[in-house]
């Protein structure tokens, strides 16, 4: 392969190298991932939040408490009913995507609701977020769609060095119950304090043998410190790492995904909670963790039946073992 | 088998059949591959022109035969105050004007357009006497006569090897002004033609011979008398002479109107009678001239297609069938590159209205559009609407928009964008309503990315699907969507990087 200068590949690099490094492409995990490991009937799951939630009941995982679910259009009586008595809560679709019509609520302000970024609504917008969901705005196809009331999780305060006016959360990609890679995403100002890597928050590569950070980007770029807050990545560490692992694995059970990514959250008295479930899990882990995927999971793809047939402890050992990450350097 | 072999095998199987009907209608019935091709039609014109008596008259002209390098495309007859019909004698069409008072100079016009096509002009098996008639040289007529024809044929028998070489030496001979055998013949039988002459002489030799009556195919030729060919049986076959050169075989734009020896025009009733012939040449779209022959041969292929249909009907097909090159854009932009838009395939129905309304103007309707159905919808999202009510709203509004645009428009005299009635109005209230999700959700900067990658891609397909030749292919070869099929099916295997993930994982590479 002929080296061309940089100014000729217009920023682009060569799919070979991106090959050798075993980096997962978007059609080739549609193909090989998703559409291989991924049974279509078991999407419902994991695509409305309810269902996870009551499916994780069954297996004992724990998640944030649901505080009230409407299934119809609800009345306006019946939102304030609910709402009313409440200090801090999420309202969310349960069939929302990308983190869509998520709206967060900290606290009051009188009669007022109080955003995270300091921004109040009132009443009324809760009512009308709360049937734009109940319309399918903001769920795939349109669908009418169901409103869960969460309650807000105790975030531990861990992160709180890492994270500017949003939730951290942590995202495990398990494939055929095998976690292989993790990643923190740290909100930033520059996100307005969401969690989403393109529209501005850290991604950070968790090692998964320790829960220690091993690389961080922003927007593409490499960072060591968190650009509000000035926090070097470095002695990032996720407390009660085996938990989280070991849950995230054991969505595999309850999901029956070969190919699942995991958003996971830190209670600071509950300790790991399952947020969501993905049977689509985005790529930009590869960048937070400056490591491709695809060498990974061609690696679990090459074991025998009776690896895949270990139970969620061994199976957490053998990747906290096997997929452990380069010291930062 | 596994999804991928049968993903190849299937796309490969619905490529073949898609080439080779393609292939079929190109070779087999002429469609042109090319856009603007031309093909040469000819139109011959046979006046029939007698003087009548005044009585009952009654016209009778031998039509062309079949002949299979030239394809008739249509005929008309036409002839004032007669009764007309074709009749079918002894293996050849007849048509036969009548009727029961004429007088005075008749005129009956029969005419035809062909088209030539490459192959042989004329199929053998034909069912034609090859009886000899041995003409009778009575006593009367000059012995010296006598002796120059058995001299003439004795000279050519030497001459050749079989039936074809001795005909053609023996015309040769016919033509040879030095030749003194020849020139008696032709001395005596001063009143006849040299056709007429030769079947005399070949028949002396006892080969079976007829002539073929027919016109050289030249633009611009008017009041032409029919020419003659010359026909022999050489014991397997019949062949085809050009009398005065002495060749075998049909020259090469020779339409022949008559095979055998029998009356060209047969009139009753009138005197004076004649045949002149004039021909002419039009260039014609070569699709016009495949569609004519195939609609005349009831081609199954062409027949139960969209060509069927009345033409506005194929006009609105001319535009459905551009769906599915629009649609192998979005695919290729979305799997090979990675552009973002909004709504799948919405760029494609973006594209289709661009070609009625033409593309700036389409464009500014469509960023006009936009930018005052967002700015309405974002009043509306503040009056607590349910989502299907607020979105018929904007459906409303982007009616009323459009009314609003094409009135003020056509009082300012731009005609154009009268065309705004093209663009989908409930894709566009649906686009108003998603870019104003991703526009709280996600910040304008993201309207602008999703909204210029849909504009994008609708702009390539727009520019695709208006290429003459993916126009003509599409509507003249509906079967290559089976190509097309089987070649997004393929693409669907792609599980390659995309051109936008070679920027995005950049950073991994170090």
């Amino acid at each position: 392969m002929i080296q061309l200068p940089s100014f000729f590949r217009g920023g682009l690099v060569s799919p070979f190298a991106l090959r050798k490094l075993g980096v997962l492409g978007m059609n080739a995990r549609n193909v090989h991932y998703i559409a291989r490991y991924n049974d279509r009937d078991k999407y419902p799951i994991v695509d409305d939040k309810l269902n996870t939630k009551r499916q994780a009941k069954r297996y004992r995982i724990p998640v944030p408490e649901l505080i009230a679910a409407f299934e119809t259009q609800p009345s306006r009586t019946r939102v304030e009913e609910v709402i009313g008595p409440l200090e801090k809560f999420v309202i969310k679709p349960a069939r929302g995507s990308g983190g869509k019509g998520i709206l967060v609520i900290v606290g009051r302000d009188g009669e007022d609701y109080v955003k995270p970024s300091g921004n109040k609504v009132t009443a009324l917008d809760i009512q009308r977020h709360v049937s734009n969901i109940h319309s399918g705005l903001y769920s795939l196809g349109g669908k009418p769609d169901r409103v869960m009331i969460e309650a807000l999780v105790d975030f531990d305060p861990v992160f709180d060095k890492y994270s500017f006016e949003g939730v951290p959360d942590i995202r495990v990609i398990v494939f055929r119950g095998y976690p292989v890679m993790a990643m923190l995403r740290c909100s930033t100002h520059d996100s307005d304090g969401k969690a989403n890597l393109h529209q501005g928050a850290v991604g950070v590569g968790v090692d998964l043998a320790t829960g220690k950070a091993s690389h961080a980007v922003q927007r593409g770029i490499r960072v060591d410190i968190h650009p509000d807050t000035q926090m070097p990545f470095s002695d990032l560490e996720v407390p009660d790492w085996g938990d989280l692992v070991r849950l995230a694995a054991s969505c595999y059970e309850m999901t029956g995904l070969g190919y699942l990514g995991c958003d996971i959250v830190l209670d600071r008295k509950r300790g790991p909670l399952l947020l969501e479930a993905n049977a689509r899990p985005g790529l930009a882990i590869q960048i937070a963790n400056g490591v491709g995927l695809r060498t990974r999971l061609e690696h679990i793809e090459g074991m025998d039946l009776e690896q895949l047939e270990k139970n969620v402890e061994e199976r957490v050992a053998y990747s906290m073992d096997y997929f452990s990450a380069p010291t930062l350097d | 088998m596994s999804p991928r072999a049968q993903v190849y095998i299937l796309a490969a199987l619905l490529a073949l059949m898609g080439a080779g009907l393609t292939i079929y209608k190109n070779v087999e019935l002429g469609f042109p591959l090319l856009p603007g091709e031309y093909r040469t039609v000819w139109t011959i014109e046979a006046k029939v022109r007698f003087n009548a008596d005044g009585g009952p008259a009654k016209a009778a002209l031998t039509l062309p035969r079949e002949q299979r390098n030239m394809e008739v495309l249509g005929e008309t007859f036409s002839s004032s105050g007669y009764g007309f019909n074709i009749i079918s004698e002894d293996d050849e069409y007849r048509a036969v004007w009548a009727k029961r008072q004429a007088s005075g100079v008749q005129s009956l016009f029969y005419q035809l357009d062909v088209h030539q096509t490459p192959g042989a002009a004329l199929e053998q098996p034909l069912d034609l006497s090859t009886e000899v008639v041995k003409p009778l040289l009575r006593a009367r007529e000059q012995e010296a006569v006598r002796q120059a024809i058995y001299s003439l044929v004795e000279t050519a028998r030497e001459r050749s090897s079989d039936t074809r070489t001795f005909t053609s030496e023996l015309l040769t001979a016919l033509t040879d002004s030095r030749n003194q055998d020849r020139n008696l013949i032709f001395g005596y039988y001063k009143d006849r033609s040299f056709v007429d002459t030769a079947l005399l002489v070949l028949a002396a030799a006892d080969i079976p011979a007829h002539r073929i009556r027919g016109l050289y195919l030249e633009d611009d030729r008017r009041r032409l008398d029919p020419e003659d060919l010359l026909e022999i049986y050489d014991g397997k076959r019949w062949v085809v002479f050009e009398p005065t050169s002495g060749s075998p075989g049909v020259p090469k734009n020779f339409f022949i109107w008559q095979r055998g020896g029998k009356s060209l025009l047969d009139v009753e009733g009138g005197r004076n009678s004649g045949v002149t012939f004039s021909v002419i040449s039009n260039d014609v779209p070569a699709r016009d001239v495949a569609m004519l022959s195939t609609s005349q041969e009831k081609e199954a292929l062409v027949d139960f297609s969209i060509y069927s249909l009345p033409i506005e009907q194929q006009s609105i097909f001319k535009l459905i069938l551009l769906v599915p090159v629009g649609a192998l854009v979005v695919v290729l932009l979305r799997v090979f590159v990675g552009l973002r838009t909004s709504g799948t395939f919405m760029p494609v129905l973006l594209a289709i209205a661009f070609i009625e309304t033409q593309l700036f103007t389409g464009l500014a309707i469509f960023v006009l559009i936009l930018i005052l159905g967002l700015w309405i919808r974002f009043y509306l999202s503040r009056l607590n609407l349910l989502l299907v009510a607020r979105i018929a709203a904007v459906v409303v509004t982007v009616v009323i928009l459009m009314g609003a645009i094409s009135v003020v428009s056509y009082k300012l005299g731009i005609e154009q964008a009268l065309t705004v009635t093209f663009f989908p109005m409930i894709i566009l209230a649906w686009t108003i309503e998603r870019m104003s999700i991703v526009w709280e959700e996600d910040g304008p900067y993201e309207v602008v990315v999703q909204s210029g990658g849909s504009l994008l891609v609708a702009v390539i397909a727009w520019w695709v699907m208006t290429n003459r030749y993916i126009e003509h292919w599409t509507f003249n070869f509906p079967e290559l969507l089976l190509v097309l099929l089987g070649f997004i099916m393929i693409i669907g295997n792609y599980t390659g990087y995309r051109l936008g993930e070679l920027a995005r994982f950049r950073q991994l590479v170090r």
